[in-house]
């Protein structure tokens, strides 16, 4: 099954390196990962979305690893927590005069937006979760899709609630023993 | 006050306690070891850069301090590679720096440029890349915390040239520590300690198991005092040996592949197992869907990312050993299990019976009775390290281990080539102590150019070579698991009596079982190294054996009565 991570580390160089690295090294598979800063420049955050076949054992396992790495702050699972999640795609459709106006629509039944128009293509942007960008891949493909970028999921967590802490490693046996603001710069 | 990252490093490395630095120079670390002629920190100098890995971890083994070793960039670093690996696995605390070329360099595969933080990032605690003179005394201070708190572990400092010629201001140290992720748990919670002594105190069949991480906490009163006040007995992992009396009626050796047999069989048919500093690795569980059973386990670990990692824990208690078991002991009653000891001793019985130690001699020599003899020579004080092969293993068997720290061995990597440099190191720790490597023919070889770092240094450390003209351990496994079919194990050796001798190390070789107690004596009073090649059986296996794959009872025993 598919986990989502928030993970704050510290914005140093080499640690996205040591982040990935270390799913390399422990033999999971990351489906994507999201980096960018945080409102406090010294600190960087990951979304992290990976393949856990052994659900909430390998959970912990990677919970309790990315704390081993020096530089990581703070581990979050939001996986089974009401979450705002949102990935950008931008799509650039083979289309020419003839089809702009079924892609077009298309573009408006997802609120996605037309960005760039072409001769004979149209690159279209649409945010939201994975599933709503996957069905307008699924629909735009037979049209003919030249290219696509996509910036990998993020995600936080509705209202001040936030993703579950495990004491690395220890599910229920501990309560959030890290205090956000107690993080000394 | 300004000084040179050079000074800086040095003037930092004397606030840290450090007393002796293993290395080896070149060309891009020269503005180290030009500073360092002006600090009170004796250097090493030794033959290759794994040897001072190795030192460094023997070092620190032995004294419990943070070991260092130094080294150029480019081969230098990378010959310390299998050196920092093996103190990850065994989570020993060693600080590496090696010298990287001028920052405006770094990614332009300059000369004698190599990707060093990069190639360590799995096998280091952490490392750091200083491209600054102003970062240095930071960072040092920042490796040594990481390299000795929370679970020990080996960090690298690849330091920039021009970082150690540059200038920057040196005023007070230590610097503040900025490691807002770095928060080892020291204490566990209340009511899991409640739960844990709970559970102590209904044991009917319980075992302690108890791991280097007894030896790294310096917990070893405190087990004592647990494994007493509730009379239950103790078994050691390989590296946890000699943190428990060998002596004690409460010992039981060593656990696992190559463990006792009443010892194995007591964990597998135990009803709680009080894991203590150890991480369940595969050569101490074998296959783990069969182990234990019956046992409820109790984790007592400083590293959270080892709970439930290979066998779930019922109770795990993440922290400092020693402050946990402070915090446990007065929850556990007093207790009595002497019916479970009584089965216990009845296994051991039988499986004695089978014991080499009692064999009618037979004229040919045998390292686990060389091993006694040494145990007898040295008053079972000395500290004993040990390369990697079936010698190690009887080392461990048959040393009966009675103080802390006296075992000396690699054990998560299993790097031959450990041996000898780990004894070396291990002297610079505790000059007084009389200190043998027991090494096997294969290992020695891989880093016998220490014999002239050790007379170099007057090190007074022994070497024990036990020469069975084969790589004997794997041997064994061909003899046992691929129908004797012996591939690339035979091997030729030097006259080490001549090698030795070639490095200025007096040295004799023994035949026979006669000649081993004066020659022992000899090695003793010779001051300074002094090497002795004991020219062994060839073909004997290590017993009790747990295959891979098997479960920790279905043990290979020595045939009775077995004569090579
Ligand atoms: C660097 C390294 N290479 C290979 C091995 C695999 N290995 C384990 S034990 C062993 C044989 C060791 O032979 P020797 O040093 O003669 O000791 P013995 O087993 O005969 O006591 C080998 C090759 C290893 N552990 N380390």
């Amino acid at each position: 099954m598919r986990y989502t991570f928030v993970v704050l580390v510290e914005n140093k160089p080499g640690v996205l390196n040591r982040v990935a690295s270390l799913f390399r090294r422990r033999n999971f598979n990351i489906e994507s990962l999201a980096v960018g800063p945080t409102e406090n420049p010294e600190i960087s955050r990951m979304t992290i979305v990976v393949e856990c076949p052994n659900g909430d054992t390998d959970a912990h396992r990677l919970e309790a690893n990315l704390y081993k790495l020096v530089n990581v702050i703070d581990v979050q699972d939001v996986t089974h927590l009401p979450t705002v999640t949102r990935d950008l795609a931008l799509i650039k459709v083979k289309a020419g005069p003839e089809r702009r106006a079924e892609v077009n629509n298309l573009a408006s039944i997802f609120r996605a937006r037309i960005v760039d128009v072409a001769p004979d293509s149209l690159t279209i942007e649409i945010t939201g979760t994975e599933d709503k960008i996957e069905s307008m891949i699924e629909l735009l493909r037979p049209i003919g899709i030249i290219e696509m970028a996509r910036t990998g999921q993020i995600a936080i967590t509705r209202g001040t609630q936030s993703g579950i802490r495990r004491m690395p490693g220890l599910s229920n046996y501990y309560e959030t023993t890290l205090d956000m603001s107690e993080v000394a710069f | 006050m300004k000084k040179k990252g050079a000074q800086i490093l040095w003037e930092a490395l004397v606030r840290e306690g450090v007393e002796v630095v293993f290395g080896y120079p070149g060309g891009a670390i020269m503005p180290v070891y030009d500073a360092m002629l002006d600090y009170p920190i004796h250097h090493v100098l030794v033959r290759h850069e794994q040897g001072a890995a190795h030192m460094a971890d023997g070092y620190a083994r032995a004294s419990g301090k943070v070991g260092v070793a130094m080294a150029t960039s480019g081969p230098g670093a990378t010959n310390l590679v299998t050196g920092i690996a093996n103190a990850m696995m065994d989570s020993v605390p060693i600080v590496c720096i090696t010298g990287q070329v001028p920052a405006h360099l770094v990614g332009s595969d300059a000369f004698q440029e190599t990707d060093v933080t990069g190639i360590t990032l799995p096998i280091t605690k952490h490392n750091y890349l200083v491209t600054r003179a102003d970062e240095i005394a930071r960072v040092v201070h920042e490796a040594f915390h990481i390299a000795r708190s929370g679970r020990p572990g080996p960090v690298l400092i690849d330091l920039c040239k021009n970082a150690q010629f540059e200038e920057a201001e040196f005023d007070h140290y230590p610097p503040p520590i900025r490691l807002p992720g770095y928060q080892p748990v020291t204490r566990a919670p209340l009511h899991l300690l409640q739960k844990a002594a709970r559970l102590i105190n209904q044991a009917k069949q319980p075992v302690i198991l108890c791991g280097h991480g007894v030896l790294m906490a310096g917990a070893e009163q405190e087990l004592l005092y647990l494994a007493t006040k509730a009379q239950i007995p103790v078994a050691s992992t390989l590296l946890g040996l000699s943190a428990f009396p060998a002596s004690h009626p409460l010992s039981l050796g060593m656990m696992g592949m190559h463990g006792e047999v009443h010892t194995n069989l007591a964990i597998q048919n135990s009803d709680l197992l009080i894991a203590l500093g150890m991480r369940f690795d595969d050569r101490v569980t074998g296959v783990l869907k069969a182990y234990a059973p019956k046992a409820t386990k109790i984790h007592i670990e400083i590293d959270p990312a080892e709970i439930h990692k290979n066998v779930y824990a019922d109770v795990p208690l993440v922290g400092d050993l020693k402050l946990v078991l402070q915090d446990l002991i007065p929850l556990v009653e007093e207790n009595d299990h002497s019916e479970w000891m009584a089965q216990i001793l009845a296994w051991k019985e039988e499986a004695d019976q089978r014991s080499i130690m009692n064999w009618e001699p037979d004229g040919k020599l045998h390292v686990p009775h060389l091993v006694r003899e040494i145990w007898n020579a040295t008053g079972g004080d000395a500290i004993i390290s040990t390369d990697v092969g079936q010698h190690q293993m009887w080392a461990a068997q048959y040393y009966a281990f009675e103080k802390p720290n006296r075992l000396i061995t690699s054990g998560g990597l299993g790097a031959m080539g450990f041996g000898l440099p780990a004894a070396i190191g291990a002297w610079f720790a505790n000059k007084d102590r009389e200190v043998w490597a027991i090494v096997g023919d294969g290992g020695f070889q891989m880093t016998a150019a220490e014999l002239t770092t050790a007379v170099q240094e007057g090190a007074n450390v022994k070497v024990a070579i036990m020469n069975n003209h084969f790589l004997g351990m794997v041997r064994q496994w061909q003899e046992f698991f691929f129908e004797k079919r012996y591939s690339a194990v035979d091997m030729l050796t030097p006259d080490f009596v001549k090698l030795a001798e070639a490095h200025h190390v007096p040295a004799r070789r023994v035949t026979r079982p006669e000649e081993v107690q004066e020659a022992l004596q000899w090695a003793r009073q010779t001051q300074g190294p002094a090497v002795i090649e004991f020219v062994v059986e060839r073909e004997d296996a290590v017993y009790p054996m747990v295959p891979q794959g098997a479960a920790l009872h279905e043990m290979i025993q020595r045939p009775p009565r077995q004569r090579a």
